[in-house]
């Protein structure tokens, strides 16, 4: 194994006295001082400072990008415009998922994607095998530094740092070339927490800059640091997708509901989408589903679910939940037993522990 | 010391406490061991009349991040657990050594007892697995 990397806020976390941990490589705090529960209260009420600097970035450029990408997406780009994001699943050519990334168009022959850091090697070996024509890669994960500013006062506190219209700026927006607090930033509207929020690129020798002017603007805000554990947690709340977890090489975006982001019908040809088309028709033996508890007990990854004795699947993410003090997960299901059960069981350890089939998001903000 | 250690307990290298009460000893987990877990969320419970074995699992307490055996300090049947703690885990953290108990076992032999460390012992023994971190 390699030594774990630092990312350029390395520093910042101890400071704070962030408990560090290596994850996929990089040291990264997974949690402050404050706690994990605590830390999911202020990103949904006020605002947190996340280091996200982990995430890979793979930038696309040339006169085939769009085509390029339109074969390696399941969702559909052509109507993506200049300053737009899109959510996409990337495929295998059997479905199954090679990773979930956002991609930000900056205009048609050049394009910013973003990636799992888990997984940041194995998609830049993979959108490798699959250029064609006039299209150039670069992987950029090393080159850049990314902080995520999550919950309701995220606008106002970064746009004391910038002069760029955040208010103009809808979700799933970004705009390139910003200065924020004089370091030239990426900023867009995005997030992994289910709240209003802005992630901020970088090049890794602003980022100390940049992460000191977003805190101070953050302190009358009452700003604080979050982590790793309160990221997942949030996640979860809002029924968001973890690669390794609701998504994998054996599991399609299909099964994990992400129907909206494959673009069946796309009318040129993608990875994945033969099979996908036909695991639409044949039906799905396994689909995600949310849970609630009906009784105290944590249904955490790997636990088996069941209903009526017979094991129709398993938890893939679960969790105690902050924000509606419930016990939540997120489980492959067998869909056709998970539709007639009013109640299924979660078995944990040797117990198994009532639980109902919910909507999901678990939660959704006003 | 950041972590608070009572005079009069005894302890056990997991992080369990145990303190003689009439024959029984009351059982929990240290200050240090729920500030590492975190926010306690859940906790499973022996049943009572159950028979638990010295350095066995014996209950199971969970934060949001993690799941952690309570083992038993000492061999012995369960008289009493603290079932507030089935509503209220989180008392866990905010009084480990009082209202945070979790359960009383009989004592069937004393020196099992007496073989676990006091507070000085325990003391330094946190702040070895503090430096090995």
């Amino acid at each position: 194994m390699d030594e774990p990397k630092k990312t350029p806020f390395y520093d910042k976390h101890v400071a704070l006295n962030g408990k560090i941990i290596d994850y996929h490589g990089w040291l990264l705090p997974v949690q402050f001082p404050q706690g994990l529960v605590e830390e999911v209260h202020d990103t949904r009420k006020r605002a947190t400072i996340f280091d996200v600097s982990h995430m890979g970035e793979v930038t696309v450029e040339g006169k085939e990008a769009e085509a390029y990408l339109q074969k390696i997406l399941t969702n559909d780009i052509s109507k993506l415009k200049d300053g737009a994001i899109i959510y996409s699943p990337v495929c295998y050519p059997d479905g199954g998922v090679v990773d979930d990334i956002l991609v930000y168009r900056i205009n048609s022959e050049k394009y910013f994607l973003v990636v799992n850091a888990a997984n940041a090697d194995k998609d830049y070996k993979w959108f490798e095998e699959n250029v064609f024509g006039d299209v150039r890669l670069q992987n950029r994960s090393a080159d850049y530094a990314q902080i995520a500013l999550q919950g309701p006062d995220s606008k106002e506190i970064l746009q004391e740092l910038t002069a760029a219209d955040l208010d103009g700026m809808k979700f799933y927006r970004f705009q390139p070339d910003v200065s924020v607090a004089g370091v030239n930033s990426i900023v867009s509207r995005t997030g992994y927490t289910g709240e209003d929020g802005f992630e901020v690129y970088c090049k890794n020798d602003g980022a100390s800059a940049l992460w000191d002017a977003v805190w101070e603007a953050g302190q009358k805000k009452d700003l604080r640091p979050a982590g790793l554990g309160s990221r997942d947690v949030l996640r979860l709340e809002a029924s968001l997708p973890l690669y390794g977890h609701e998504l994998s090489k054996d599991l399609t975006p299909l099964q994990a509901g992400l129907d909206r982001f494959v673009a069946l019908d796309k009318t040129v040809p993608f990875n994945g989408q033969e099979a996908l088309q036909k695991q639409k028709q044949e039906g799905i033996n396994r689909k995600l589903f949310g849970l609630e508890m009906l009784e105290r007990g944590v249904p955490r990854e790997g636990y088996p679910v069941k209903a009526d004795q017979e094991e129709i699947g398993w938890v893939s993410s679960g969790s105690y939940s902050p924000t509606l003090d419930k016990f939540i997960a997120m489980a492959f299901l067998d869909p056709e037993v998970a539709r007639q059960s009013e109640e299924v069981h979660v078995l944990i350890r040797t117990r198994s522990y009532r639980a109902k089939i919910t909507k999901m998001p678990f939660y959704r903000r006003d | 010391m950041d972590y608070k250690v009572i005079d009069g307990l005894k302890y056990t290298r997991q992080h369990e406490w145990a303190r003689q009460e009439n024959g029984t000893a009351v059982v929990g987990l240290s200050d240090y061991a729920q500030h590492k877990l975190g926010e306690i969320v859940f906790v499973e419970l022996p049943d009572v009349g159950a028979e638990v074995e010295a350095g066995k699992s014996a209950a199971v307490i969970e934060s949001v991040k993690a799941v952690a055996d309570l083992y038993a300090p000492l061999d012995g049947k369960v008289t009493e657990v603290n079932e507030a703690l089935l509503d209220q885990p989180e008392v866990i953290n905010q009084d480990p050594y009082g209202e945070g108990w979790v359960f009383k076992v009989e004592i069937k032999d004393a020196s099992q007892l007496e073989a676990l460390m006091d507070k000085p012992a325990y003391e330094e023994f946190i702040i070895k697995e503090e430096e090995e971190e």
